[in-house]
């Protein structure tokens, strides 16, 4: 997901100000000491070195890089439990999420020679910020989380995601709205900037004749009444739109006062509390949020969005440890050729770095709650 | 160019122009804030955003103090009491905002004769200053330990976030124009906005204290000498344009919603661009551009599509502004008869 730039760029300055640096370290438990070495494979090079973690710690998202903290913790916890003898750490680097802010800690990053890999970075744009550093310097990073289609066409081979990017999910959104919803007149709305309009655009282009008009709004709109008048006189079924929450709680809320009866859908900007609590409950009720990343496998010890893939991401790394890969290009191959079943879904890449399979899910509004626990797998 | 969209069926032609004064109204409500203080002082308050911005959050938290955080949809007969109070919080709120501006942000300055590009530069800092202040509300909370207990009001590590009123009214319908179906919400913002518009042209026109504005407004220093106290006459300016940004505040919370602590700045400057369209300076100017922008915006809308809305409410002020350079009434305040 791309969360807005713009608004989190400001707010990253003030809380840069008062902020606590935040230093994590491994966790280093003694204890396993205890259960002497039950895996028989020879002791790793890399063993006592550090996997990376670059993403919002603070900030507006904050609790997202921490949702995949979690995720890297609870890997690495397991990973001592079976190799007693190998310890691997985890460095965190807080960019806040901020574009502006990466690219430095990505040169703190590739200058620390105890960092075999990376799991991020956590959002699109400092990915496209600080992707050419880490492909020049080969350290292989694998994303939880970034979903803008075009950091995969930059050819840095060192770049790989465990997450379907926005044109995976504007194909099944455009898919669930035909097939599942069964809308035929549907209405594809954005508000201009390069996330929402590539969901958007690709929604559009999938559904075809089934879309009957499109509009563009601009961020921070709150009178939507033209864009309602435009839905409404198309005679639309279903509207679907690329944004964040805000627009997309007014578009919504504004809608329904206007007497649009049809499905209301919107991608993973929009996919968060906040979405009912702008429109209302009685308007954003039977709202349709897709995302691509669905609930935590029951049992699975770390809790929030995203912790599932950053654990999976985690992992790889892991297995080419006891694959024993030690150079950085030994393990980007490893990365590239993987194949397993992660706490996420399948997991393999394409020579992209895009994972090859994933699975889109529709989150509802109902009774004006947005159920986080049990959304529907797109198939 | 769709001109089909526009003018190819009637119910939709009034669709777009309904929708379009309703928001209209709200612009209209602002620019008066800017056209009086210009009117007077000569001066583009630019921190009167600000002013309203508070007035919108004063709404929200009186929603939040007399119902509680639940979300709810009422009627707006359902919300009409707490509303009511919510009305005068905001009036409150975004009148001490104003007062306070003018305190610190203009007093001082003009006292010292300074140039208006000073009080300018003035306003502009302070409307920075009252944005930044609301979106680090939960810092100042903590450092009185207050920030767990007002914890619906500041939201912590929310403050610079959206920010909506618990209880969404929802409208209900009264009648059809053409397609658009007129709610109790828009005849409730049109007609409070007509209403205090003809309410504050009476003030000016015919009260003690119209009369001072007015004098001050022509020849500040005559009606000092003619015993005319002119800083009580820019209190009073200030107050005035306060009192209308809080009622605007509320009939926009009524109609969407939610607010955020930078909310003021887009409202403002479709705000000004209302009360230069019409003629700044003047009251009747302000109520003319602020609904002329809010429907041309809409028809823009129509015909180029959304994201255009804005280029075509710009070029249209351009043109005016080449026709007729001091706006539609380009009547100043201290010229109006009484």
């Amino acid at each position: 997901m791309i969360r807005s730039k713009k608004s989190l760029r400001g707010f990253a300055a003030l809380v840069g100000v008062a902020a606590l640096t935040l230093s994590a370290c491994g966790s280093s438990n003694d204890n396993n000491k205890t259960s002497s070495g039950s895996s028989g494979s020879s002791k790793s090079s890399l063993c006592g070195k550090n996997i990376a973690f670059l993403g919002a710690l603070t900030g507006d998202a904050g609790a997202l890089g921490q949702n995949m903290v979690n995720g890297i913790n609870l890997a690495l916890k397991e990973y001592t439990g079976k190799h007693a003898d190998c310890k691997i750490g985890l460095k965190t680097f807080d960019s806040q999420g901020s574009a502006d802010k990466a690219p430095a800690l990505a040169t703190q990053i590739i200058n620390d020679d105890s960092i075999f890999g990376l799991v991020g970075p956590g959002f699109s744009g400092e990915s496209l910020a600080t992707g050419k550093t880490f492909f020049q310097a080969g350290l292989p990073s694998i994303s939880p989380s970034a979903t803008n289609v075009t950091i995969t066409q930059q050819g840095w081979t060192t770049w790989h995601r465990v997450i379907g990017n926005d044109d995976a999910q504007g194909s099944s959104d455009a898919k669930y709205l035909t097939t599942t919803v069964g809308a035929k007149k549907i209405y594809v709305i954005d508000d201009g900037q390069d996330y929402s309009k590539g969901l958007a655009g690709k929604v559009k282009s999938e559904l075809g004749s089934a879309a009957i008009g499109s509009d563009q709004i601009s961020k921070g709109q709150t009178d939507m009444s033209a864009v309602v008048t435009k839905v409404k006189a198309a005679g639309a079924d279903a509207v679907f739109y690329g944004g964040y929450y805000t627009e997309a709680g007014l578009l919504a809320k504004q809608l329904r006062q206007g007497g649009f009866k049809g499905t209301f859908m919107s991608g993973d900007g929009a996919e968060d509390p906040n979405f009912v609590k702008v429109a209302g409950a009685q308007a954003a009720n039977g709202a349709l949020l897709s995302a691509p990343a669905g609930p935590a496998p029951s049992g699975f010890a770390a809790s929030g969005l995203y912790a599932t893939q950053a654990y999976d991401a985690t992992n790889i790394f892991l297995a080419a440890l006891d694959a024993g890969k030690t150079s950085a290009k030994d393990i980007n191959s490893f990365i590239g050729s993987y194949t397993g079943t992660g706490a996420s879904g399948p997991i393999a890449f394409d020579d992209k770095g895009d994972i090859k399979q994933s699975t889109i899910y529709v989150y509802k509004v109902a009774n004006g709650q947005l159920d986080v626990n049990n959304p529907e797998a797109i198939k | 160019m769709d001109l089909g969209a526009l003018f190819g069926n009637l119910n939709n032609f009034l669709d777009f122009t309904v929708g379009g004064l309703v928001f209209g109204a709200i612009y209209a409500l602002i620019a008066l804030g800017y056209t009086m203080v210009y009117g007077v002082l000569q001066l583009i308050n630019f921190a009167h955003s600000e002013v309203f911005m508070y007035g919108t959050f004063a709404v929200a938290w009186t929603f939040i103090l007399l119902h509680g955080t639940g979300d709810a949809s009422w009627s707006l007969g359902r919300a009409l009491p707490i509303l009511l109070v919510a009305l005068v919080a905001a009036m409150l709120m975004s009148a001490a905002i104003a007062l306070l501006l003018e305190r610190v942000a203009y007093r001082p300055l003009i006292n010292k004769n300074a140039p208006k590009l000073i009080a300018l530069i003035s306003a502009i800092g302070a409307s920075f200053a009252l944005a930044e202040a609301m979106g680090l509300r939960d810092r100042f909370a903590s450092w009185v330990h207050l920030d767990h207990k007002l914890a619906n009001y500041v939201a912590p590590d929310k403050a610079r976030d959206v920010y909506s009123n618990p209880v969404s009214i929802q409208p209900h319908g009264l009648f059809h124009l053409g397609g658009y179906e007129v709610t109790d919400v828009d005849v409730v913002v049109i007609v409070a906005a007509l209403a205090m518009m003809f309410a504050l042209d009476m003030f000016v026109r015919r009260t003690r204290f119209g009369r001072g504005i007015r004098a001050v407004a022509q020849d500040p220093e005559s009606a000092a000498l003619m015993g005319v106290n002119s800083t009580r006459v820019v209190q009073v300016t200030f107050l005035v344009g306060g009192l209308m940004a809080g009622a605007a505040a509320t009939l926009y919370m009524m109609k969407i919603g939610s607010t955020r602590q930078n909310a003021g700045f887009i409202l403002g400057v479709k705000a000004f661009t209302a009360a230069v369209m019409g003629g700044i300076g003047n009251l009747r100017g302000a109520l003319l551009g602020g609904l002329l922008l809010g429907v041309m915006e809409n028809w823009g809308s129509a015909v180029f599509g959304s994201e255009w809305k804005d280029v075509v409410a710009f070029v249209l002020l351009v043109l005016i502004l080449l026709v007729r350079p001091s706006g539609l009434l380009g009547e100043a305040l201290g010229k109006a008869r009484a």
